[in-house]
């Protein structure tokens, strides 16, 4: 990332901390908003962050760190989370995950050379009945066939043009 | 007149095309010159009839379903509008078995109305129990929910009005309620399906803690992974405050009580309670050791009720109708109804309200009509990823926590698993050690190193390295996690490994 990219997304970030510090208990609450501004949190976020909160890096690094939500890289332009928990396990997940891996050519926590999906496990969408279970940018699909993960990448990589 | 339409917007319904059934539903109507008013509610919680579109007739709420946007044309051209014959018709969904024969008690609203409207849940007895809790002195509040016998819907199976009697004796100047809504548990989807369908029934839940215990503030912990459960709360909260029934002055009583709902950041860990009040304070979801009880010392150092979502929904009912009536169903020591979750390889997988006795039999045979493949059902999952694994001859034990305890399993959330006769049971087994180490806070040796060491001996096991040695020391190192965990992530693993080894050892011993 440019300097000057950093410098326009600290003062994103600053304006977050400034309008979120009072709460109790802010530091998650200020992490999603700056993820759901940025798309990921920024190493050069963090010192913002701590000023912001009187905490030191090193307890924002750990929280950061900690939670699986939180990225600290910039994501593709499509986020796919595939669900690896049992019920959808017991639905035909291994097949689709195979098929997600192989078809997209990367594996989990990585994106396509072309920039346009993300592939990330989850553990339990809450759709268990409907197994199995993916969530493309916060939309919900169930009974996802290979064949449908297909069209709902065809469908992602059509939008991302 | 308009006649309404009442089509789910429940994130499974929205998975299988529910918003492109509105869509092609508003088109058609407009298209045949027939008024229609659409309303978007929660789930039936018949998963396999999603999506499952009711229309308003003279002779009830007609349901039909499964309904693809490809069937709209036919639906209408059958006359849908006045509730007319297709093949997808269902009569009204008490005609449905599934549906008839349950009891629903929390989830009498879910699916009927519409989870934005205040005076939709007003209409269909909202409030009558924060109208009657108010009247009431805390301690008589928290007496009727001891009554109950209602027991913590998270797992633990705690008595709620117990913990709601700490808190309420414990004095400070500052209490919370916290609701735990990370329902990470796989197999679970309860929670979910309410805050979706019927959020007032939480919000009324919480009001009544708060008023009773004398909280004046609230959070609920929603997990990340739930964007449209998100959505209802805040919505729902919105309006709750707009009617006067949250804010710093609660119908007129001069009381308070703040809510908000707060995100996790997907770990699983944060399900346990006194992780989530560490995590609610904006810190690493490390667990607590306990000694103190959150109830005496939680968030922030206060005294805090940590309720999860159905024991709090359950609450507005017990104060409606009385403790009796609630008491009145289940059995045992296990009170009123208990919502159990089906999912997985299944072939009638939803949410299922019943009195607390029936039979895993009943609910996976009966209700779920065996699995979805058509082959034979080789094991079931309850409680989630820390729920024991049971065989086909354990289908008959009954649903009720003493039951399960006495089989060494957990009735846990109430989530049913089905898997079929291809599944392998020893990776099912080095899965669950798996996710305890992605999923492991740390704090405590047996769960930060014991998981991954037990993922590498099953992995030697599976490979055919000394199995009998290997099988023996993974039985030592289940010992050691479950006597020598912090809390219940590490403590309970053993429970899917143990169940594994005990009732599906030939998948150990044969699997390359």
């Amino acid at each position: 990332m440019c300097a000057n990219d950093a410098r326009g997304s600290n003062a994103v970030v600053a304006e977050i901390v400034a309008r979120m510090a009072d709460m109790p208990g802010a530091l998650l609450p200020i992490l999603h908003a700056v993820q759901d501004a940025l798309g990921y949190v920024p190493e050069e976020s963090l010192p913002v962050i701590a000023d912001g909160l009187n905490l030191s890096r090193a307890d924002v690094h750990g929280v950061v760190t900690f939670y699986h939500w939180f990225r600290r890289t910039p994501p593709g332009r499509h986020i796919v989370h595939l669900c690896r928990a049992e019920a959808c396990q017991a639905g035909g997940q291994k097949a689709l995950e195979a098929h997600a891996k192989a078809s997209l050519g990367i594996g989990y926590h990585q994106t396509t050379a072309d920039g346009a999906v993300t592939l990330e496990p989850v553990y339990c969408l809450g759709n268990c009945a409907l197994t199995p279970a993916v969530m493309v940018d916060g939309q919900l699909h169930g009974r996802v066939s290979p064949s449908r993960f297909d069209a709902l990448m065809t469908e992602c990589r059509g939008e991302s043009r | 007149m308009a006649t309404t339409v009442f089509v789910p917007k429940d994130a499974a319904a929205l998975s299988v095309g529910a918003d492109r059934v509105a869509a092609a539903l508003t088109q058609a109507a407009a298209a045949s010159g027939r008024d229609i008013t659409i309303v978007r509610t929660g789930s039936r919680g018949m998963c396999w009839l999603e999506p499952l579109v009711e229309v308003d007739t003279t002779h009830g709420r007609i349901a039909y379903g499964p309904v693809t946007e490809d069937d709209v044309p036919g639906l209408v051209a059958a006359d849908i509008f006045g509730g007319g014959a297709h093949s997808l018709r269902h009569g009204t969904v008490g005609d449905i078995p599934y549906f008839g024969s349950q009891t629903r008690i929390t989830f009498a609203r879910v699916g009927v109305v519409d989870p934005a409207s205040l005076d939709d849940y007003i209409a269909h007895g909202g409030y009558r129990g924060l109208a009657r809790a108010i009247s009431m002195t805390g301690a008589d509040v928290v007496k009727a929910v001891t009554d109950s016998g209602l027991r913590g819907r998270g797992g633990a199976a705690f008595p709620t009005g117990i913990k709601w009697k700490t808190v309420l004796d414990a004095p400070a100047g500052q209490k919370y309620v916290t609701c735990n809504a990370d329902e990470g548990d796989s197999g679970t989807f309860a929670d979910r399906m309410l805050m979706e369908g019927d959020p007032f029934t939480l919000i009324e839940g919480m009001t009544i803690a708060g008023l009773a215990v004398g909280a004046t503030r609230g959070y609920i912990y929603l997990r990340a992974e739930y964007p449209h459960a998100h959505q209802a709360l805040l919505t729902a909260i919105s309006r709750a405050e707009q009617g006067g029934y949250l804010g710093a002055d609660v119908c007129g009583t001069g009381r308070a009580f703040h809510l908000e709902v707060r995100l996790g950041a997907g770990a699983y860990i944060c399900g346990e309670e006194t992780s989530m009040l560490e995590s609610l304070e904006g810190k690493r979801g490390e667990v607590r050791p306990r000694p103190p009880l959150p109830a005496l010392k939680g968030l922030f150092g206060q005294p805090t009720i940590v309720n999860n979502v159905m024991s709090l929904a359950s609450v507005p009912a017990i104060l409606a109708d009385g403790p009796e009536a609630y008491a009145g169903f289940g059995v045992g020591r296990s009170r009123g109804t208990l919502t159990v979750q089906l999912g997985g390889n299944v072939k009638r997988g939803g949410l299922i309200e019943v009195p607390f006795g029936l039979t895993l039999r009943e609910i996976v045979e009966g209700y779920g009509g065996g699995t979805a493949s058509g082959r034979p059902v080789r094991a079931v999952q309850v409680g989630g990823p820390l729920g024991a694994y049971l065989p086909v001859s354990q289908l008959d034990t009954v649903l009720d926590y003493e039951a399960f305890g006495a089989i060494d399993a957990l009735l846990g959330h109430g989530g049913i698993v089905v898997f079929d006769d291809t599944v392998n049971m020893a990776a099912m087994a080095r899965y669950a050690l798996e996710f305890c180490a992605i999923e492991s806070c740390g704090k405590c040796t047996p769960c930060r190193i014991g998981s991954t060491r037990g993922t590498e001996i099953v992995d030697r096991i599976m490979a055919g390295h000394d199995r009998e040695q290997n099988i023996a020391m993974l039985e030592g190192l289940c010992e050691t996690l479950f006597y020598g965990s912090l809390c219940g992530l590490g403590g309970l693993t053993p429970y899917p490994v143990r169940s594994a080894l005990t009732h599906f050892r030939q998948d150990f011993l044969t699997s390359e």
